[in-house]
């Protein structure tokens, strides 16, 4: 699966089994939005920047997180500290900022289809009410399959739109994507059956 | 569930998922593009009705939380929930249910003023339900603060919710797919 934000290093933290990497993640936002002590916020942040170093990531990396603290956490910062004081306002952002660079970190050391595995894995107790591994497995595939090909629908539909004038009007383009999306649908599903895949199968 | 059923929970995973990768749909008359993947949420609930949208949000929350950066703008991964606007991305899920469920019981009377209640009542009011409290959490906001900053967003998400309201109302001529939920008539189902 190559469009995750994956990025390989051979490193203890690349190494540590995905659930034990978002079971943490889930610990430290808990902690963090229940203590906000600047002590404790301190202590997060250097834990998170020396696990980054840890992890054999640099700034090239931390990079991808700069957008979101250009757009998000800067006006964030200024519109509290103008409405409820600058201290408030350093102690959420920087929650914040540690919260989102911890869990970058996550998925820039665990392999999406790693942490996929973790999640089919942990929702397996709900196998008891009707979900079978069997169908999530072939869910995700077909989903994963089918973003690209979407995608390529969707520039279809408006090149052809744009043939009549109409790339500009969303209706046009949106109800040919639906029918066009539910048409392979049905085909896809008599193809399925035809293989013999059972829906109702409950292993 | 049959074969067909988990085809479209897939398939409108991947809509939204590809919504969100696309180059912004240009509005002549307003400057808010649709790009956002409210409108596929929208779509889905109004198309499969509330099981299958739910649950096809559902897998594609499971997507993004494993990494893929499927929302628009390219984000993605376990970030995306401590993060400010992890609330609104949430109530995508509760969203769709809501706005299936209602379409399905109004199936034999929807019409593009229905529909778009329906939309706006799940689109908007789900979402911004569960995003602004998570907001106003995860900024430290006061929750009136974290209302009015949703407000701006407002305006797009209703250009959004009339274009989910008049492709459902085609779609219910077009391809028929909701099924009332006490049908009286024979349901109305695409050929096999």
């Amino acid at each position: 699966m190559s469009p995750g934000l994956y990025v390989h290093r051979a490193s203890p933290v690349h190494a540590t089994p995905a659930g034990a990497k978002m079971l943490g993640l889930l610990g430290a936002a808990i902690v963090l939005l229940l203590f906000s002590s600047p002590l404790v916020l301190a202590a997060a942040l250097a834990t998170t920047l020396g696990l980054y170093a840890l992890a054999r990531l640099g700034p090239r990396e931390l990079a991808f997180v700069l957008p979101l603290s250009a757009w998000v956490l800067l006006p964030l910062f200024v519109l509290q500290g103008v409405l409820s004081g600058w201290d408030t306002a350093t102690r959420a952002v920087l929650r914040l900022a540690v919260l989102v660079l911890l869990a970058m970190l996550v998925s820039l050391t665990t392999r999406a289809s790693d942490q996929l595995e973790t999640l089919q894995r942990a929702l397996r107790p709900l196998a008891r009410f009707g979900a079978s591994p069997t169908r999530l497995g072939l869910l995700l595939a077909l989903t994963l399959r089918f973003i690209p090909l979407v995608a390529t629908w969707v520039h279809e539909v408006r090149e052809a739109q744009r043939a009549r004038g109409l790339e500009h009007h969303p209706l046009a383009v949106l109800v040919p994507l639906l029918v066009k999306t539910l048409r392979t649908a049905d085909a896809l599903a008599e193809a399925i059956d035809a293989r013999c895949f059972d829906a109702e199968d409950p292993s | 569930m049959k074969t067909r059923d988990l085809v479209h929970v897939a398939l409108f995973a991947a809509l939204v998922a590809a919504l969100g990768l696309l180059p912004p749909l240009a509005l002549p008359i307003i400057p808010v593009p649709i790009t956002a993947q409210t409108l596929g949420v929208m779509l889905a609930g109004s198309t499969l009705g509330a099981r299958k949208a739910g649950l096809s949000l559902l897998l594609f929350h499971l997507l993004v939380a494993a990494g893929l950066p499927l929302l628009s703008g390219g984000h993605g991964g376990l970030a995306v929930y401590p993060g400010p606007t992890g609330g609104f991305f949430v109530g995508f899920v509760p969203a769709a249910f809501v706005i299936g469920w209602l379409t399905e019981r109004a199936w034999h009377r929807l019409s593009v003023p229905l529909a778009f209640a329906i939309n706006v009542l799940g689109g908007i009011g789900v979402i911004y339900a569960v995003g602004i409290p998570w907001l106003a959490v995860s900024a430290g906001l006061p929750l009136t603060r974290a209302a009015w900053g949703s407000l701006l967003f407002l305006p797009g998400d209703c250009v959004k919710a009339a274009f989910a309201a008049s492709a459902a109302v085609t779609l219910k001529r077009a391809w028929p797919l909701i099924q009332p939920p006490r049908a009286a008539e024979p349901p109305a189902a695409p050929p096999p």
